[in-house]
Formats: C-alpha cells, structure tokens, sequence
C-alpha cells in the first residue's frame, strides 16, 4: 500500500485559508504534507488537469438505517454510495431500529463505519428512543462518539423538552439538530398543501408546518443562548426567520437539500412517490427564496436527507409510501449546478458542502491546510453521466432524479489517504 | 368534426385527461346508450365475452351497482371484488393484487380506493383498461360526467351556465370532477361553504369561491349540494351539523335567489335536513334521480370506448 498520493495541477479550493489556485498537493500517512522535492518510490500520482481538488465533502444529514432496517441501507452500503458521490463523511440520524439513544448503539454503528468507505459521526437522539419524553444520556452519546442530537424524522412537540435539549446538549458541547414540524398541521399529509395539492387531491402539509417550528427553535436558541441547528429547510417563510435571527446573533445554523433548491411540488404531479418526502417539496417561490439564502449566507450547509427506502415502502398508494430520497450519489452534481448557474461559485460550494459542515459539527477535515488529515474530494466539474438506476450504490433506488443527465462528478474520493472510489481513466 | 374526431383514451382516471371534445363525445354516446335501459329486454351484445372486474376498497352501493348494471347491459361478464373479500386484508400491497387479477386476463377494471392516485397506479402496473370509480379526495370521473349530462339533457348545452357547489369541498372527489368538468365546458363554476371545506388554490381548478352561500346561488342555473362527511375527529371542520344545516344547508328561500328554473342536484346519498332539506330534494327542479339514471348510460359509454380505443370495433 502507497503512503503518499500526490495530486497534481488540480485547482485547489480551500475555503479556510481563500486559496483558489492551480497547484499539487501531497498526501502521505494519512495526512496533508508540503510537497517535497523528491517524489517516494511507490507513490501514486494523479494528473488533475482542469479538475477540483477539495476538502472531502461532508454530508452532515444521511439515514443508514443500521441497525434494523439493513434491507434499506447499511454502513458499508451507504458509505460506498457517499464515496461515490464524493464524500468522505456522513453524519447519520438516529431513527434506527432501535433508536440511537445510548452509548450502545452509538458504538454499534462506529464499528460497523470502521471498515466503511467513509468516515461516519453518529448522531444521537434528543429523547428516549425519540419519544418526545425526557433526555436522552448526552453525557455517554457524546463520549462513546456522537457528534449531535436529534430527533429527526419526528419533531419535539414539547417546548420545554426542547428547552432543556439545547441546554444540557450544550453542557456536553453537542449540536441540537432540529427537525422543524408542527405535526398538529401537517398530520396525514401527503405533499405541499398548494395548486398541485388541490390538484391530485392529497392531503396537504402547509409551509406554517415548517415556518412555526423553526420559529420556535430559533426563539428557544435565542432564549438559552446555546446553538441551534435546523435541518431540511424547504420554505420561503423558514429561510426568512433564519435570516432575521441570524441577524440579531441567535446561534443558528441551518442546511437545505438538493432537492430543495432544484425541484418543486410539480415533481408530484403523476403521484410519483420518489418526489415524496418530508418536508414535502414546495413552489418555484420557495424554491428560489432556498436559492438566495445558499448565496447570502442564510444556509450554512448543503445535506442530502438521504433516505433510503426499498419498493416495499415506495411502490404503494401515494399517501400509503413512505417519505425520503436518495441523495448521496446526486448531491454534488445538483449542487454544481448552482455554481453554473451563477447562484454560488466554486469556493462557496466547497464552504457549503465541506467546511461549514466540519465546523458545525466540530469534526476534523473541511480544509486543505498541512497537517490537516487527508480527506480529499476530487472533482470533475465537466463530466456528464446519465443518473441510471443501476448504477446506484446505495440500497435504495427512490430518487427523483432517475435517468437524469447530470454534470459533475466526483472522480476521486480520499478517506485519510485511502482511496475510496475512483474513476480517473 | 364528428368526422375526424376518434376517442383516444385507453384509461378514464379523471376528468382532467378531457378535452372538450372528449366530454362531449362521451356524452352523446352515453345518451345514444339511454334507450336501451328503457327496452324490455335491456340487453345488447356489445361487449359480451369481455370480462370486467368492480374492484371496490371503499364501501359502494350506487356507483358499484351502476357501473355493475352498465357492464350486464352490454353483456360483459362482470366480477365483484370487495375490499373485505379480497387481500388487502391479509396485507398484500396493492399491486400485488391487481398483478393478480391481470394474470386472469380482465379486460377492464373498475376501482374505488381511499388513495388519491391508486388508479393511476394500477395503469403502471397491468394492461387492462382501467376506470376510476372514485380515488381518495382526488376525482370522480364518471359522477362528473352523468352530472354534466343530466344538467345538459335539461338546458340543451353547459357553456355559459352558472353552476353552484355547495358544501365539503375540500373533501369531495365528485366536486372535483364537477368543476373541471362544468369549467372546461364553459360553464361558471362557484363554490360555497365554510373555510374549513374550501381547499386552498380552488380557483386554480377554475371555481370561483363565494363569500357565501347566497352569492354563490344568485342566478345560479345549477345548484348542486354536497353530502357531508360524518365530523373527522383528526380535523375540526364544523362544529355540528345543526349549525351547518342552518348556515349552509339548501332551502327553498335561499333557492329564490337562483334561476326560477334552477335544477337541483346531488351526488347522494342525501344527509335529509342536513346538506339539503326534503322539500328541495324531492321538489321543483330536483333532478337527483335523473343523475341516477344517467349514470348506468354514462358508464355503458364509458366501458364501450375504452373497449373501442383498444381495437374492439363493435356496434
């Protein structure tokens, strides 16, 4: 096995310290070096001509559904479609089966991640097996490794509870990750309550959902002074309250998906169930309002919400499927799409799909500096390839973007120096 | 026209796959078909050797019987299959019995489901012709369409008329229909009833949404009341139906604000005092048991063109 790779006449991209430059960087012993004057026998070397060498991409919100539900996704299968896709780490929600609640479970998955494609932070849950009713043991999740908590798939309808989450969580230096949603107004709903709604005559989830809750998760920030992160914004009115918040110096962080700031409820329109997930996919408004909060600085952070699911939860009446995309294997070519389209530009992209995430989650990569640990992303920013479902890594085939022309592709992921998908010719 | 136009349409999911033209041919087929109910042997040909499954996952008596009597009319042989008697209780999925009932080679199946969009499922999935006979709180099409031709049957043609729609809206699949119906015809269409019944973005279907129930029937040609749902527990939408009947139910003084020949309309079964008081529904212009009647022709006409539209050339 080679202990240096070196990566030659990329563009390099390192938000941390502004590079954007054509350059080599080296990677020996699992770490960032300086290139040194020799090249190492048995090094391997890339030439990266018109390609982006970045920091590893970090999708900080993935189902992998172990443990429970390993016909929809394992580690091993959800790290080699985060590979694929270009990221070298994921961090993976708790509503396992059982949930990730305990120091247990969160050992559980670390050691399944330890022979995965990518690296893998555990988050754990906010309640008691996401009961909504009293803590979870921050103090053991946090030292058996997660990096969060949350209750996602599920929001926590009691304020106090939520109160309570983000102080103590933030005795022990964990992130509260919010799944915003009033469930009181979004029960038995099937899809954005508007035109298309009405429409196919499905049950409606009004953007007041999402809008109240992140209010109130933002208030509730203000109120304990500790950090707050919201996940999954799919709304206009969601992107405004945390703009305003921002603002005033509430401790907020926020991420919205690809799928988010590229379809809208239309997608809906022949009750395709894999344009069926939660939050529900909302108007061309909001879709736009997502757009300029990625370029303001509202969003931090560009996650996938990737969850799986078989043909046994998506191959049913459209109010019967279950919620959830795939996201992994499309994010980065969804995302570059912002940059071609002007929205973002290129280090912008890297902020939102790499640093930003690795700062929130205060996990190590997110950077090119020396002596940072060699999680690289390379990216072929030209590369088209239609989104087949064969080719899909992940369990899951639910994605509404199959049989998509896509452009952008990562064709080298680097995992503490071990190469963990290539497609360099 | 009637010279180039062919119907085309292999499934009838909903009113919104028509156009004009297409809602008109069904009509005039459907009236051709009226006459043969009224013979003493009320039996043709047309679609004998055809098999045709009533699949129903909700419970039916009018439109299962309807399309039952339309399908024996037309000699086809005809099979019911209730939710309580199929698999969808032992949890087998949908497709999966629908796969099965293809494997027996149907030419047509009619189904009723909850979902909004389970016949547009099953069309994904198996090769016979298709009806939906209600899905969810999505469409109708076929109570559309003996509503469109029983209003056209009294007032020679739809363009132009005023037609209200009272009542639950939000969770009428016959509304749908209706108003996509009476729009694309040219009708006026407007609705009334209180918020809590009033999908938001109607007028994006092409209703017009009344402030009130009076504006809605003011020099109304059609009025057409809603039954309502029993209270949903889940969803506060009224308070009682004593406060509906008295704010919204259809009553002969509110009638004189329509049309003094105003037909009076409803999909059934009527909730008495309710949505409609008896001396409405049974009285001047009320047209509910001609609805019924219509729907058997309307039907007939339905499984003969997509009969037709697969190649079977019969007369």
């Amino acid at each position: 096995m080679t202990s240096t790779i070196i990566l030659q006449n990329g563009r390099l991209l390192d938000p941390v310290s502004g590079v954007d430059a054509s350059g080599d960087l080296w990677l020996q012993d699992g770490v960032i070096v300086p290139a040194q004057e020799h090249i190492p026998e048995n090094s391997l070397v890339f030439d990266l001509q018109g390609k982006w060498i970045v920091p590893g991409l970090i999708d900080m919100h993935v189902h992998l559904r172990e443990p429970g539900e390993e016909y929809k996704e394992t580690v091993a299968s959800g790290t080699r479609a985060a590979a694929a896709g270009g990221f070298t780490a994921v961090a993976c929600m708790p509503n396992t089966q059982p949930v990730n609640d305990s120091a247990a479970v969160t050992r559980f998955i670390l050691e399944a991640a330890r022979t995965a494609s990518a690296r893998v932070y555990p988050v754990g849950a906010i309640s008691k097996g996401s009961h909504g009713e009293g803590l979870a043991e921050y103090g053991e999740l946090k030292e058996a490794g997660a990096v969060a908590v949350s209750d996602d798939g599920l929001p926590v309808l009691d304020s106090q509870l939520m109160r309570r989450a983000m102080e103590y969580a933030g005795s022990h230096d964990l992130l509260v990750i919010s799944h915003s949603e009033e469930i009181a107004l979004s029960r038995n709903g099937a899809m954005n309550e508007g035109k298309v709604s009405t429409r196919l005559g499905l049950r409606g989830i009004p953007v007041a959902a999402e809008s109240i809750m992140i209010y109130r998760e933002l208030a509730l920030a203000e109120l304990t002074g500790q950090r707050a992160h919201i996940a999954h914004v799919s709304t206009a009115a969601g992107t405004d309250l945390i703009r305003q918040a921002k603002a005033r110096g509430v401790r907020a962080t926020a991420e919205t998906t690809p799928h988010y700031f590229t379809l809208t409820e239309e997608a809906v329109a022949e009750y395709d169930t894999n344009a069926k997930m939660n939050p529900p996919l909302r108007t061309e408004a909001d879709r736009q309002a997502i757009r300029i909060g990625l370029q303001d600085g509202t969003f931090d952070a560009i996650a996938t919400d990737h969850a799986p699911h078989s043909v046994l939860e998506k191959e049913l009446e459209f109010d019967q499927a279950a919620n959830g995309i795939i996201g992994l294997e499309t994010s980065l070519p969804l995302s570059l799409n912002l940059v071609r389209e002007g929205v973002i530009d290129a280090m912008r992209l890297v902020e939102l799909m790499s640093t930003a995430p690795a700062r929130i989650l205060k996990v190590q990569g997110g950077t090119l500096a020396e002596g940072s640990v060699a999680d690289i992303t390379v990216i072929d920013p030209d590369k088209e390839f239609i989104f087949t479902r064969e080719s899909i890594l992940s369990k899951g085939k639910n994605s509404p973007f199959l049989d998509w022309k896509l452009q952008g592709k990562a064709v080298l992921t680097i995992m503490g120096g071990r190469i963990t998908h290539n497609e360099m010719e | 026209m009637k010279d180039t136009y062919r119907f085309q349409h292999k499934h009838i999911l909903d009113i919104e796959q028509f156009s004009a033209a297409d809602i008109s041919y069904i009509l005039d087929t459907a009236t051709s078909f009226k006459e043969i109910s009224t013979r003493p042997i009320k039996k043709v040909p047309t679609l004998r050797g055809k098999t045709i499954i009533n699949f129903f996952f909700e419970p039916s008596t009018r439109t299962r019987l309807s399309f039952e009597i339309a399908a024996k009319r037309m000699s086809a042989d005809t099979f019911n299959i209730a939710a309580s008697t199929s698999s969808a209780k032992k949890g087998e999925t949908l497709i999966d019995t629908a796969l099965n009932l293809e494997a027996m080679n149907p030419d047509i199946i009619i189904i009723r489901h909850s979902s909004s969009g389970a016949a547009a499922l099953l069309t994904r999935h198996v090769n016979a012709a298709i009806i939906n006979a209600g899905d969810g709180t999505h469409e109708h099409p076929s109570q559309g369409l003996l509503d469109m031709m029983t209003v056209r049957e009294h007032k020679g043609e739809i363009e132009g008329l005023k037609v209200a729609i009272i009542g639950d809206i939000a969770h009428s699949r016959v509304a749908h229909s209706d108003i996509i119906g009476f729009t694309k015809m040219g009708a006026e269409v407007r609705v009334a009833g209180p918020a809590t019944f009033m999908p938001l973005y109607l007028d994006s279907l092409g209703a017009r949404v009344c402030s009130s129930v009076e504006e809605a029937v003011t020099d109304a040609d059609v009025v057409m009341a809603l039954r309502i749902q029993k209270e949903r527990q889940d969803d506060p939408l009224i308070p009682s139906l004593r406060e509906y009947a008295q704010f919204y139910g259809i009553n002969r003084s509110l009638l004189q604000h329509a049309r003094p020949d105003v037909l009076i309309m409803h999909p059934g079964p009527i909730n008495r005092g309710v949505e409609m008081n008896p001396d409405v529904a049974d009285g001047k212009g009320s047209v509910i048991l001609e609805q019924v009647t219509n729907g058997v022709a309307v039907r007939m006409a339905l499984l003969y063109l997509v009969m037709g539209a697969e190649g079977s050339n019969v007369e």
